[in-house]
């Protein structure tokens, strides 16, 4: 019966640093997508929770979990949790500031539940920080981004939406 | 009591997986890019509640049914979703007018959903609700827009409005299952429902100078599984790879 020790904290951190597939430079504890690491026997039990009930990645970044443990000889098993909902407000002033430096402006805050209403302040471009900035389309190249476009430097950028 | 959850739970499950599908249709062949981009980014997250609800909805049934097993071995008469979003295409006006009259509905429906004394269903609802917002927001846009545009676009609402209207009976009707549903705390009222989304419909239309129809002939039956002539034709083109080669996966 083979018996191994397994450093937890050493693999919670390889767990909490895998990356966004679509945006590399985010982990998924940045995006709140990690909800809870339960070590099991000589596996681990990892709950993920989705962005977008739709979003394509989540299977990417299932596929991800399961390998990464693999290469640490751990058996891993990942289950969706919807609740509770997750929500745009979750994210880090890190995370907001990793996208805006990777080119994609970020979700404004507090606005999750102003849906149904056009957001309040317009949206800076990331580029070169322009607040005149207009909403080309609500849906963009991913269910979670909008496109915009600057009307100062004129270049297109991607938006995080509220959610 | 499971067997009236599994039916309630195919019921939402169905008519998001058909809505996804006649959005999907129009990938490559939208107006404007941005608009192709919409109806199918509309599409996604619509397949995404899909695959939730019909997920769980085979794992209350407990016979080991997957949301594949469900989406691709079902024929037409064992489907149960809404009338109105088999409907066809047509032109973008009724496309935007069908994503509207559906969208108010479910934004209402899952807004309710979100007490359910159900925990998965709730969860479910309270994140769809979130998608269902930007769907609602997008489509009550362009029935403004196209109503009060030009003399073209406002004739083509209208006609859409007219094709379309006598299938929202239909998202009203309350059986057996909707009752027990109900009772169990799990489940939507159905005439609640009714109230907030003839409120919503009422604002638009108003915005919009569009008229609410009325004593108009309510078709339904998607209860009884019983669908309009589109179904057999659209479950015909979803499900060729599936019936033609059982089983196959990536």
């Amino acid at each position: 019966m083979k018996s191994i020790t397994i450093d937890k904290e050493k693999i919670t951190d390889k767990i909490r640093n895998i990356p966004d597939p679509e945006i590399p430079v985010i982990t998924i504890e940045d995006l709140g997508i990690l909800r809870e690491v339960v070590f099991t026997g000589d596996g681990v039990e990892v709950k993920i929770t989705p962005t977008y009930t739709g979003c394509p990645a989540m299977k990417a970044i299932e596929n991800e979990i399961v390998e990464t443990m693999k290469e640490e000889g751990l058996q891993a098993t990942v289950s969706l949790v919807y609740s509770p909902a997750w929500t745009t407000d979750w994210l880090s002033v890190e995370a907001r500031k990793k996208l805006l430096e990777y080119g994609i402006a970020p979700p404004a805050e507090g606005e999750a539940a102003n849906r149904l209403v056009i957001p309040k302040k317009n949206i800076a471009c990331p580029h070169c920080g322009s607040a005149s900035t207009t909403l080309v389309s609500q849906f963009g190249s991913t269910a979670c981004k909008a496109l915009y476009k600057c009307n100062t430097c004129l270049e297109p950028f991607d938006y995080f939406k509220c959610h | 009591m499971q067997n009236h959850l599994f039916n309630y739970l195919l019921r939402l499950g169905d008519t998001s997986l058909i809505l996804s599908h006649r959005l999907a249709e129009w990938c490559g062949h939208g107006p404007i890019l941005e608009e192709d981009i919409a109806m199918t980014n509309i599409s996604l997250d619509l397949i995404g509640q899909a695959r939730a609800l019909l997920t769980y909805a085979g794992e209350v049934e407990g016979k080991g049914r997957t949301e594949d097993d469900l989406a691709y071995q079902r024929g037409e008469r064992d489907y149960y979703n809404l009338l109105i979003v088999e409907q066809s295409n047509g032109d973008f006006a009724k496309t935007m007018m069908r994503q509207f009259l559906v969208s108010a509905y479910q934004h209402c429906l899952y807004d309710a959903l979100r007490n359910s004394k159900d925990k998965t269903l709730a969860a479910i609802a309270e994140k769809s609700i979130k998608e269902v917002a930007y769907h609602l927001r997008h489509s009550s846009e362009w029935i403004k827009r196209l109503a009060t545009g030009t003399e073209e676009s406002g004739m083509r609402t209208r006609n859409a409005l007219a094709d379309l209207w006598l299938y929202t009976g239909d998202m009203f009707d309350a059986d057996d299952t909707d009752n027990e549903m109900l009772k169990a705390g799990i489940g939507a009222d159905q005439r609640k429902l009714q109230k907030a989304w003839e409120k919503i419909v009422g604002e638009v239309f108003e915005a919009s100078s569009l008229d609410m129809p009325k004593d108009v002939f309510m078709v339904n039956g998607s209860r009884r599984a019983q669908h309009t002539e589109h179904l057999g034709h659209l479950l015909s083109e979803m499900q060729i790879l599936q019936r033609t080669i059982p089983g196959a996966a990536w």
